[in-house]
């Protein structure tokens, strides 16, 4: 469960949009909820592969990989030792 | 002179660089000649300048104003501190490579300090100063609307950076209060230079990594068969010039992104896919399948991501890293509420 927390940290520090009940799941797509922008996308792949030290290959970089909490700690785990 | 690279910024001296004397020790200093002159031009040019000086800094400050030079200036660094140090601050906050500083100093002991420490700087001793003006390496090919701005536009820079700091609320609003417009354009000659300069600078993302000349411009904005857009930012405080351009070339049944470019200095403001958003955009009015050129260099993973996250996926793949990536235009992201874009 840690590694969801983490994720979703780092979502709510980088939303683009913010009020004080906002609220989603681990399955809630945030890219369909607006909750980020195109800059968004950059930081989270910086911050997944730094955090993890891991590197995202380009045929990894499906936003399926990327649209839920669920989806990227898979990903992660998926790549690394982390479980 | 031994000067490699193209300058994007000088770092003055003061103390009998600029002027005549040693401000601290109580000398009635006075410019050196030509320096004023050196310092328009150079400003003119687009090329930046700055200042490493030991001095106290509100006594030099005050006489840089009373000789009716210290707009010339951006971070200026002007205490007791090592040079190397200065130099660094001032290449850290103007965000460009250390081999395009070109540091000016009348004592040996000063320019080999901040040569040991920063090995690409280029050295000059102020005995040359008056060949400053005739160097290829100060003399831009093309000077252009943006280069004579580009002082301006990092001092609109920093205070954006200043209020960003200070404002409390979160990114959004202050991305609201910023009233941005995002104008996209087809290129007109008279942006064609801006155009080129912006292929050839390093501080950008670039699809291709392609560099195209202005006569390569130029006949792809007289072609039938190809859409060459470039787009400007503006907000509250000033123009960011033109900082993206994309090369669009129209087939039967397709559009096929060849080129696209944006400014690093821009995608702080989200604002990275708005001329992607605006190209797929069109390519579904038009029935057309939309295709993109992408060859991953050092510095655009980050072009590689926008791409794959407004749903471009790689049809084919080359050896040396090449690919193509198309969009089935079926998901187009809306832009960003945050601005107000305008197409001419």
């Amino acid at each position: 469960m840690q590694l969801h927390e983490q994720i979703r940290e780092f979502i709510l520090a980088n939303l683009v949009v913010f009020d004080d009940d906002v609220d989603f799941t681990n399955d809630d797509n945030i890219f369909e909820l607006g909750f980020v922008n195109s800059l968004f996308a950059m930081k989270l792949v910086t911050f997944i592969e730094s955090e993890f030290r891991l590197t995202i290959e380009s045929d990894e970089m499906e936003i399926s990989n990327f649209n839920t909490i669920n989806n990227i700690v898979n990903f992660i785990q998926s790549k690394s030792v982390y479980k | 002179m031994d000067i490699k690279n193209g300058i994007k910024c000088v770092v003055w001296d003061l103390d009998n660089t600029i002027w005549n004397g040693v401000l601290s020790e109580g000398d009635d200093v006075a410019l050196n000649p030509r320096i004023k002159e050196i310092l328009e031009q150079l400003d003119q040019r687009g090329i930046l300048q700055s200042i490493a000086s030991k001095n106290n800094y509100d006594d030099a400050m005050r006489k840089l104003k009373e000789f009716e030079i210290d707009r010339y200036f951006l971070y200026p660094q002007i205490h007791w501190e090592p040079k190397s140090k200065s130099v660094g601050i001032i290449q850290q906050s103007i965000n460009i490579g250390m081999d395009t500083l070109l540091f000016i100093d009348d004592q040996p002991f000063e320019l080999d300090e901040v040569k040991s420490v920063h090995d690409s700087i280029n050295c000059v001793h102020v005995d040359q100063y008056t060949e400053l003006l005739s160097h290829p390496s100060l003399t831009p090919a093309f000077i252009t609307e943006d280069s004579k701005k580009r002082r301006e536009m990092y001092l609109q820079d920093i205070q954006r950076k200043q209020e960003e700091e200070s404002f409390t609320g979160t990114n959004e609003e202050f991305l609201k209060t910023l009233d941005m417009k995002f104008i996209i354009s087809e290129a007109q000659e008279d942006c064609l230079k801006r155009a080129e300069e912006l292929t050839v600078r390093t501080n950008q993302l670039n699809s291709t990594g392609r560099i195209y000349s202005y006569d390569e411009l130029n006949y792809f904005r007289n072609s039938h068969d190809h859409k060459l857009f470039v787009c400007e930012l503006t907000d509250k405080y000033g123009s960011y010039g033109k900082i993206g351009i994309a090369l669009v070339e129209i087939t039967e049944t397709h559009w096929h992104i060849k080129l696209l470019i944006m400014s690093c200095r821009v995608i702080s403001r989200g604002v990275g896919t708005v001329l992607l958003t605006h190209i797929m955009q069109q390519a579904q009015l038009a029935n057309k399948r939309l295709l993109a050129d992408f060859k991953n260099t050092e510095r655009n993973k980050m072009m590689y991501v926008s791409y794959r996250f407004s749903n471009f996926k790689e049809v084919s793949k080359e050896e040396d890293g090449f690919v193509i990536l198309e969009n089935d235009l079926t998901q187009i992201q809306k832009f960003p509420p945050y601005i107000n874009v305008l197409v001419q």
